[in-house]
Parts: C-alpha cells; sequence; structure tokens
C-alpha cells in the first residue's frame, strides 16, 4: 500500500499512478492540477478508469464501485473517495 | 500535456462534452433464430448461430432482461433472425431498457405499443441487387411501412456491386422521409465476385463522402468512419482480432488486454450461449467490414484521438453518428 495515507498523500499517488496508466506524457505529479475534470479536459472514458480503480483497488484494499465511476471526475474527487473508503466512512 | 479544451474551440468543446459522459454499455440479442426471409449472405445463417433452442416462455426472457439491465446494460440491441417475428420479446425488451430494433422492414413495429423505439430496416441495394441477394424487393414493402417514421432508418449494406450507384438507393429513401447509414457487406458466404477489391474500396470511400456532402440530412454518417472501413485503418494501426472492441467479454482472453467495450456480450436466442462477438463467428476478422465493430473501435481509442484538433474532432464525428443512430442525440 502507498506509505502516505492523508489527503496529499493520496492526491499524489492517485496522479502517479494516473501518469503511469495511461501512459501520459508532458506532465508530471507537480504539474498534474488536481481538480482537473478528468472527462472533460483528459479524455478519460470508462475503460481508463476501470483500469486506474483496479489499481487503486489493489493498492488500498478497497473496492470502487462501478456505479460510483461518474463521481469520480478529478483527482482530488477520487482522493476524497479513497479516503473515506479508508476511514469506514463509505 | 494536450487537453481537451486545448485542442478544441468552444463549439467543438461542447458538442465533446455533449457525448462524452454518456457512457453507453451496449449488448446485443438474438431475440428469435427464425426468419422470414434467406438473404444470400446473411452471417446469421451462414455460421450456424441459429443453431441453439430457442427459449419461449416470455417469463424468462422477462428475467433475463432484468438481469442484464442490473449487469449495466443502458442500450438494448434488438438481431436475429427476424425479431419483429417474436413482438412480445421485443415489447419486454423495450418496457425495461432503452432498445433498438434491427428489422428487415417486412413487419411494421406498431407505433402505439413503441412509440419511440429505434427501428433499423436492412437493405441491400436496388430492387434488382435486392430480388437477387434476398428473394425480393424489400425496399418496397418496408418503405410503405414505416414511410416519414421519425425513429427509423435504413442500414443500408454497400455491395461491391453497387459501387457507383450507391445514390440511387440513397434518393429513394429520400423520397421516402427516412435517414440512412451506410455499412459494406462482408462476405461470409464466399459469393462470386462479392469480395472487395481495394480499387473498390477506395472508390466507394468517395462515393461515401459524396453521398454525405449531397445529402447531410439524410446520410447519419462521417468521413472519418468512410475511412476507417474502407481502409480497416486507424492511426497507422490495422483492423481485425487484435484490435476489435466488439467480443463478447467472456470469451475475450486477448492478451495484453484490448481495449474494448465494457461488458458487452452477445446473447443467443437461448438465453445461454454467448456468441464471439457482434457478427458472424465464422468470420475471417482480417476481412471483417462491420460497421458497428469499426466505429466502436475508433470510439474506444478516444485518447489515441489527442495528438491534434482534426483527429480529435473526426473522434467526435464519429461518436456523435454513434448516438445518433440510437438517438441518444438529437439528428
Ligand atoms: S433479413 Fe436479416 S436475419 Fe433475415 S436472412 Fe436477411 S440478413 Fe438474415
Ligand atoms: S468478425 Fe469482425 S466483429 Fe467479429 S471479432 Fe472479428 S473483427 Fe470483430
Amino acid at each position: 500500500m502507498p506509505e502516505k495515507r492523508d489527503m496529499e498523500g493520496i492526491i499524489r499517488h492517485v496522479t502517479e499512478v494516473i501518469i503511469g496508466e495511461l501512459k501520459l506524457e508532458d506532465i508530471t505529479v507537480g504539474t498534474f492540477n488536481p481538480d482537473m475534470d478528468l472527462v472533460d479536459e483528459l479524455g478519460i472514458d470508462s475503460m481508463d478508469l476501470a483500469t486506474i480503480a483496479l489499481v487503486l483497488q489493489d493498492e488500498y484494499k478497497i473496492t470502487i464501485d462501478e456505479d460510483d465511476y461518474p463521481k469520480l471526475k478529478t483527482v482530488r474527487l477520487i482522493a476524497e473517495y479513497i479516503e473515506e473508503k479508508l476511514t469506514g466512512k463509505n | 500535456m494536450k487537453t481537451i479544451s486545448l485542442l478544441l474551440d468552444s463549439e467543438w468543446y461542447d458538442r465533446y462534452r455533449r457525448i462524452a459522459n454518456l457512457n453507453i454499455r451496449s449488448s446485443i440479442y438474438d431475440v428469435t433464430n427464425r426468419c422470414n426471409l434467406r438473404c444470400r449472405g446473411c452471417f446469421f445463417f451462414s455460421s450456424g448461430e441459429n443453431h441453439v433452442k430457442e427459449e419461449t416462455n416470455i417469463k424468462q426472457w422477462e428475467a433475463f432482461i432484468d438481469k442484464e439491465r442490473k449487469r449495466g446494460v443502458n442500450l438494448a440491441i434488438l438481431i436475429g433472425g427476424e425479431p419483429t417475428l417474436c413482438m412480445d420479446r421485443v415489447e419486454a425488451f423495450y418496457k425495461r431498457l432503452p432498445s433498438y430494433c434491427a428489422t428487415n422492414g417486412l413487419i411494421k413495429i406498431p407505433r402505439d405499443k413503441f412509440p419511440d423505439m429505434m427501428v433499423g430496416i436492412s437493405l441491400w441495394g436496388s430492387s434488382e441487387d435486392e430480388k437477387i441477394l434476398r428473394g425480393k424487393d424489400t425496399f418496397a414493402i418496408s418503405s410503405k411501412n414505416y414511410e416519414g417514421d421519425p425513429y427509423t432508418y435504413y442500414l443500408y449494406t454497400i455491395t461491391p456491386k453497387q459501387v457507383g450507384k450507391v445514390e440511387s438507393v440513397v434518393k429513394r429513401i429520400v423520397d421516402v422521409g427516412l435517414k440512412v447509414h451506410l455499412q459494406l457487406l462482408s462476405n461470409d458466404e464466399g459469393m462470386e465476385g462479392f469480395s472487395w477489391r481495394p480499387e473498390e474500396l477506395r472508390d466507394l470511400r468517395f462515393e461515401m463522402d459524396e453521398m454525405l456532402n449531397q445529402y447531410p440530412r439524410t446520410v447519419i454518417s462521417c468521413k472519418y468512419y468512410h475511412e476507417t472501413i474502407t481502409t480497416g485503418k486507424m492511426m497507422g494501426r490495422t483492423f481485425g482480432w487484435h484490435e476489435c472492441p466488439s467480443v463478447t467479454e467472456s470469451l475475450d482472453n486477448r492478451q495484453p488486454p484490448v481495449k474494448r467495450l465494457i461488458h458487452f456480450y452477445r446473447w443467443a436466442a437461448d438465453l445461454k450461449t454467448v456468441h464471439r462477438c457482434c457478427t458472424s463467428a465464422t468470420r475471417d476478422c482480417s476481412i471483417c467490414k462491420d460497421g458497428a465493430a469499426h466505429m466502436s473501435w475508433v470510439m474506444v481509442n478516444k485518447r489515441d484521438h489527442l495528438n491534434s484538433t482534426r483527429d480529435l474532432q473526426n473522434w467526435i464525428e464519429v461518436y456523435e453518428m454513434f448516438a445518433k443512430l440510437y438517438r441518444l442525440i438529437p439528428w
């Protein structure tokens, strides 16, 4: 599991996973805006989200329900979702 | 990094946003094994996909469709055989899921029961071609059944023999106030003279473009689709089994995993058997011209189209075409 479980750490790690899994070029964790809309700006589709979700589920030992994908529109929203799962809020 | 809003002006960006969140989860259902025609070159019969025992209990169909809805399917594509021979099954789908019915148009789907169900009528060319390939001029009947219907279009399967003659068919469709989507025959039965030669495909591409230029309110299509389906190429890649997105999920063991339609299945009419893909299980993928598979191929490869404005606009146009065919966005 990724070491840092605080919000900043989760945001960082989710960003790393997205950049790595989707092989994004010309962008780093430092320059990635966590509030950027992943569908409307980055062009991510549900298959991409499924790929990212699989990795995050594995690493954080949580389940990400497919029905929740539409909610996961930004890195910050994904990080908040993970944090809530980790603290047992949903 | 190239983002969508950097690549598109505001008009295209709005078009992108209109389709980007549709999240279509389609699957295909053989409603019946029977048909009131036997077209030469029909993949359903040539591949033996009709050899399953049809489920006849409507309650079983209803329970099955409910399960499909729970599985996340939000677009049911009804094919066959001829679905209108089993209207109660069509109705079971229509009441539970957004549904689209592919038919030969010989039996009219009653609009009082199915006011807004999308209907695609198969058409294989001019009346002479239809008589040769299907035994009768189906257009003469289907056009009477559906004239002016706002939820119906023709699915015109072009054969190599019709290159240069597409306009006469399109004009007949204009005259009955319907729309048309163009697709290509895959010669599953190896009929003499019905396999595509490169020069025919090249000519047809430009003919399809010309139809779109001349009849933009009738032809539901786009030029990038014409390019993709006639060349079998996209972004320098070649279409085939190793790229096809329309493979039944439980039968898809390709490694590395292929960009595909999520949770896509094609179910046989016994409600147990699954077919390999959206079309013939015995077809040689290297010569497959299936229109839906080609457009889905573009659609699932969105991020490969983020290199330039033109690429992304091409992707948007293909997606819009698909969404229009199922009336997920207005015509
Ligand atoms: S109408 Fe359709 S299902 Fe029937 S034989 Fe012709 S192509 Fe096949
Ligand atoms: S026949 Fe066509 S649609 Fe079917 S798996 Fe092969 S390429 Fe895909």
